[in-house]
């Protein structure tokens, strides 16, 4: 890709970002951040491509503990969103 | 030449496009509690699709060229020992992440977020360090031979501007969250420390970062590279360093949004537009969060970031506890909420520093038996992030219907019997309204003194918000002073209405 794809993808996501998070309600603002902390965590990507590569061995192991810090990241992001969002319940409806 | 480098095939950038897609329907479930739990397992798959779409790419086998041929560019070396220790490196990261999203208290939620930007902080700092150190694993470089001189690595200018940019953005969220977080956890005085002149040395040492990655480009000698991360770590903490306690749900946006733009900037860096589509998300987020933040305390952003509020020690503290008040019992208070036909409970940081939201649930629970209508009512700034009071009436099992913002309740004090206030202060203080000369003036509140009458939960009177500036409802004819510890009073209103 070039660099004018890749600036196409950055602005049009801003967009998308901007009206998405507007429509979150805000009584889910914590989840909403720790959600957002947990895919931000997608840099485990490029921890990734370092720890996977050959030919410099400080670059590989600061991948390495990348990974390991994204993974925290990632595992207790979406595990600390759920739980609180399976806190979230309506009314309990009663008969009659 | 950039463009040859970053050769992937089709299905791989297709693969990271569905990613993206995967993480901005997560965002777009939190728009209702009932949706959102879909949305949140949609958020797995995509960050799952991405990590396996990286390890199949980059370990041989399949999908891309592993052999460079003589003398060329090599795109991907592999080391196919590497997946044990990526393997490792997951699960430890991984097992750390489960065990303490399932200890933590709620309460603790602020402190955590903090924590878990900073680590994002920190893996954009590393990845973009181990970039530098091997630029050619990611494709963000050409080896040049020159004729009679040892060949070097050439890394693309661009490239070195992202990078640059990645890994400021990375330690100014490493080290501004590592303050938020010891603010935040009281490891640290929530009270603004000041140093002097910080203006200037917080400006000068943001442009001599700038100006160290436009030299980058013409430069690209280690001394630079790690001079823009050291920089950047000192500009996260001197720049957090003087925000006080109450801007602190706006200290943590920010962090949020940053934490966005490191992963956007790598993803530049990387050509990768999982990494680009959701930093632009998360970038676009926080700073969404943070206008919110600021709206609902009436405070510009710049007003925030250069801190110093809740600084001036209030004056009036001394003549404050000789004005007289109403004091009541739990009794009192069970007698008068008994007696309501509604009651709107308004919740502060107060009652998660006691933990009484349990209590407070119980409450309401006893009340409704009684034929009273219960609400809550919830001030966007009320606790230490956004949406922290929400979060802890649903883990005391409050359901998110009895729950309101402040516009939506706001004109419903005036038909109230009681407002139960809670461990607020600051979002309840009428000085907001009419005092021109207050700090909070301008900033939306919500209107308790409206109620027939107002209960008023606070461990003393000496005490003041953390504006540091004294609440005139104490003081009025319709506001009963319930003077204690908040789980201890509430529970003790329980132990009377029952």
């Amino acid at each position: 890709m070039d660099f004018i794809s890749i600036l196409s993808i950055f602005v049009l996501a801003c967009f998308v970002g901007y009206y998405v998070v507007w429509s979150v309600t805000p009584a889910l603002h914590t989840p909403l951040m720790s959600v957002t902390n947990a895919i931000s965590s997608v840099i485990v990507v490029g921890a990734l491509i370092a720890a996977a590569a050959a030919g410099s061995a400080s670059s590989k192991w600061l991948g390495l503990v990348a990974v390991a810090f994204a993974s925290v990241n990632i595992f207790g992001g979406f595990a600390v969103t759920q739980r609180m969002l399976s806190m979230y319940k309506k009314r309990e409806r009663k008969d009659g | 030449m950039a463009e040859t480098a970053h050769a992937q095939p089709a299905w791989v950038l297709l693969a990271y496009l569905i990613a993206g897609v995967c993480f901005i329907l997560a965002l777009r479930g939190l728009s209702s509690p009932e949706t959102s739990r879909r949305g949140n397992f949609t958020g797995m798959v995509g960050m799952a699709i991405a990590v396996v779409t990286t390890l199949v790419t980059h370990f041989p086998g399949v999908g891309l060229p592993a052999a460079p041929g003589p003398g060329e560019a090599s795109i991907f070396l592999v080391d196919t020992q590497g997946i044990f220790e990526i393997v490792g490196a997951i699960l430890i990261g991984g097992g750390i992440g489960l065990v303490t999203a399932r200890k933590i208290q709620m309460t603790a939620m602020p402190q955590l977020v903090a924590a878990f930007h900073s680590l994002v902080g920190m893996a954009a700092v590393l990845v973009g360090a181990a970039a530098y150190l091997n630029p050619e694993a990611f494709g963000i470089a050409v080896r040049v031979t020159p004729i009679a001189s040892p060949s070097f690595v050439n890394i693309f200018p661009q490239s070195r501007v992202e990078m640059g940019l990645g890994v400021a953005i990375g330690a100014i969220t490493f080290s501004g969250s590592v303050i938020a977080f010891l603010k935040l956890n009281g490891n640290m005085s929530g009270k603004p420390i000041l140093l002097p002149l910080r203006h200037v040395i917080n400006l000068g040492t943001l442009i001599a970062i700038l100006g160290l990655v436009a030299y980058f480009t013409q430069d690209q000698s280690p001394w630079v590279f790690f001079t823009i991360a050291g920089l950047s770590f000192a500009i996260g903490f001197l720049l957090i360093i003087p925000i006080g306690g109450a801007d602190m749900p706006v200290v943590i946006s920010m962090l949020n949004s940053y934490s966005g733009w490191a992963a956007a900037a790598m993803g530049f860096t990387l050509h990768n537009s999982a990494m680009i589509i959701t930093g632009a998300l998360v970038g676009s987020s926080g700073a969404i969060l943070s206008y919110i933040m600021c709206r609902a305390m009436n405070r510009s952003f710049i007003s925030v970031i250069a801190g110093g509020f809740g600084a001036v020690a209030s004056t009036g503290d001394a003549a404050a506890i000789d004005r007289p008040y109403k004091r009541g019992s739990a009794e009192d208070a069970a007698f008068l909420m008994k007696q309501a036909e509604q009651v709107i409970i308004v919740p502060g940081y107060g009652m998660a520093v006691a933990q009484a939201q349990h209590a407070v649930r119980e409450m309401a629970d006893l009340l409704k038996k009684e034929g009273v209508r219960v609400k809550y009512a919830i001030h966007p700034v009320a606790g230490r992030m956004p949406g922290h009071m929400n979060v802890l009436l649903a883990e005391a099992n409050v359901p998110y219907d009895e729950v309101f913002e402040l516009e939506d309740i706001n004109s419903e004090f005036a038909q109230t019997d009681v407002a139960y206030v809670i461990g607020a202060n600051d979002v309840t203080n009428p000085a907001a309204k009419t005092d021109k000369g207050s700090p909070i003036y301008g900033m939306p509140v919500l209107d308790v003194e409206k109620a027939r009458t107002c209960l008023f939960v606070k461990r003393s009177m000496g005490g003041v918000g953390y504006a540091g500036i004294d609440n005139e409802l104490f003081y009025r004819d319709n506001t009963m002073m319930l003077l204690g510890d908040a789980k201890k009073m509430t529970e003790e209103i329980v132990k009377a209405l029952g």
